[in-house]
């Protein structure tokens, strides 16, 4: 559907102007925040194929048994910030971390300061506290990272702060994977109250302004252009628009008995909002068919440890 | 068109009532307390470390009492100072405040800088326990500090620009003050390096 990616595209370069905007105007000689798309992420090129996909595949598993969120991060440098202050940057620009839990956690290698971080979420200080995040950079990470093992070190690092992460009670992960989505995924139920409450308010108004017939039309037409707007589906938007007209014409005759137009709008919303969003929804507009993203709860307040080697 | 001008009317009205912004100051109002509780919280942590870490530096024989007794005396004035959220409202408290924390960062700083040169209480197990939690408390302090200056720029934005500033006015809602370095001028000139001294 080329609109719906083109809704999308247009989502996401508001998203990025904006950020653009609040970005204050010293952050431009830092080291750049990378795209999260995987747990595992090497922009270095030290870590190959199989490295990679396998500390990905059990940080997935992790993640769907437990919901938490470990992601690793390595790059070649921090400079000119500390690994501590690029961390924490890193961490509160991704928010990795289930929406309401915030379970994240950010192990971050800068690969030729030979520096190594682990950054962890408000939610997890109690389960990883600074010392223990200690203990795993000087027993597990750091010995490996000596000899240049840089997979071994990772792999044992992680296990340690699985482990920890399984000792904290938190709260189990969300049936539908789309808990570990988050924000990212659309909220149909929310669409279909709106059409409904918009119809609903909208008719009489309409109705009103402009008089019965051309109300009426302008109800259905409106309808229908959002409909089509969102679901990018002719037909849907034309049995919208069809159902937002007819409510428009017979609900009421005047203005002012609002009972049964209400009782006409919300017909004519449901059939809108409700099967467009079903229609869409099963089409496959907005699954991002199995792709990883930040939950979006993660606070970074600094906790953590850093270690060298 | 009667209705029209009952339609824009009443748009205008709900505008200019939101467009005040009287109920953004209330929210970046709470938001800067908020965010200011958090930077005393971290401040406190710390403060509550320094005993343990005392303790532990004292154990060691011969050493050096002057940055020690530093410490310690920082430490006193700065926990002294009795910090209220009326304290964001008053500049002079807000600085006297910040001075004595600053002077207590230094001074640990300084203590720790000074362990170096003690070869048994870099390898005490105790002590380096204790530097992973000061070194997690500073960290810490400073993004409960970055969030606070944060807070405190969306704050004062709202608050001298227009036409939010004549909401600020009629209430008088004043700037907040933000945090600032003491030693600007110190910092700005680069360090000397000597290697030739004896």
């Amino acid at each position: 559907m080329p609109l719906m990616r083109a809704l999308r595209a247009g989502t996401a370069t508001v998203l990025l102007a904006l950020a653009a905007l609040l970005a204050p105007a010293w952050a431009q000689g830092l080291q750049p925040v990378p795209a999260l798309t995987a747990h595992v992420l090497d922009t270095t090129g030290t870590l190959d194929t199989t490295q990679l996909q396998m500390l990905d595949a059990k940080l997935d598993a992790f993640e769907k048994s437990s919901g938490s969120q470990v992601v690793v991060l390595m790059v070649p440098t921090t400079q000119p910030e500390d690994i501590a202050s690029y961390a924490n940057r890193v961490g509160n620009t991704w928010k990795i971390g289930r929406k309401d839990v915030g379970d994240g956690l950010l192990l971050v290698v800068a690969r030729n300061d030979r520096k190594v971080r682990i950054e962890v979420a408000k939610t997890l200080e109690g389960a990883i506290p600074d010392l223990a995040a200690r203990q795993v950079i000087d027993e597990a990470i750091t010995p490996a990272f000596r000899q240049g093992d840089f997979a071994r070190g990772l792999d044992a690092g992680t296990d340690r702060l699985i482990a920890l992460i399984r000792g904290e009670a938190l709260p189990a992960p969300a049936a539908p994977p789309r808990g570990a989505l988050g924000d990212r995924g659309f909220d149909w139920e929310d669409l279909a109250i709106f059409m409904f409450m918009a119809v609903m308010v909208g008719a009489p108004l309409a109705r009103a302004v402009f008089g019965r017939k051309l109300g009426a039309l302008l109800v259905g037409a409106g309808t229908g252009a959002v409909a089509l707007f969102i679901t990018a589906s002719l037909l849907v938007a034309a049995v919208a628009a069809l159902v937002a007209m007819l409510v428009g014409l017979f609900s009421s005759g005047k203005p002012g008995m609002l009972s049964r137009g209400r009782s006409g709008g919300g017909l004519g919303g449901w059939a809108g909002g409700g099967s467009g969003g079903w229609s869409s929804g099963s089409g496959g507009g907005f699954s991002s068919g199995g792709g990883f993203s930040s939950g979006g709860g993660g606070d970074f307040g600094g906790g953590g440890a850093s270690g060298d080697w | 068109m009667k209705r029209w001008l009952l339609i824009l009317t009443s748009t205008l009205a709900l505008l200019g009532l939101t467009g005040c912004g009287y109920n953004d100051f209330q929210r970046l109002d709470e938001q800067t307390k908020a965010a200011w509780s958090e930077v005393l919280n971290q401040y406190q942590r710390r403060a509550d470390l320094i005993p343990n870490i005392v303790n532990t530096v004292k154990g060691e024989a011969n050493f050096e009492q002057e940055t020690l007794t530093k410490v310690i005396e920082a430490r006193a004035k700065a926990t002294a100072i009795q910090v209220t959220p009326e304290t964001l409202n008053n500049p002079e408290a807000f600085n006297k405040f910040q001075q004595a924390q600053g002077e207590l960062g230094s001074a640990l700083s300084r203590l720790m800088v000074t362990v170096e040169r003690y070869p048994d209480l870099k390898a005490n197990k105790g002590f380096s326990d204790l530097r992973v939690q000061l070194e997690g408390t500073e960290n810490r302090i400073t993004v409960a500090r970055n969030r606070y200056i944060q807070a405190v720029q969306e704050y004062n934005v709202l608050a001298r620009s227009f036409p939010s500033n004549l909401t600020a006015m009629v209430f008088s809602y004043s700037p907040k003050p933000s945090f600032t370095v003491q030693n600007e001028a110190q910092i700005a000139t680069p360090p000397q390096v000597d290697f030739n001294k004896k």
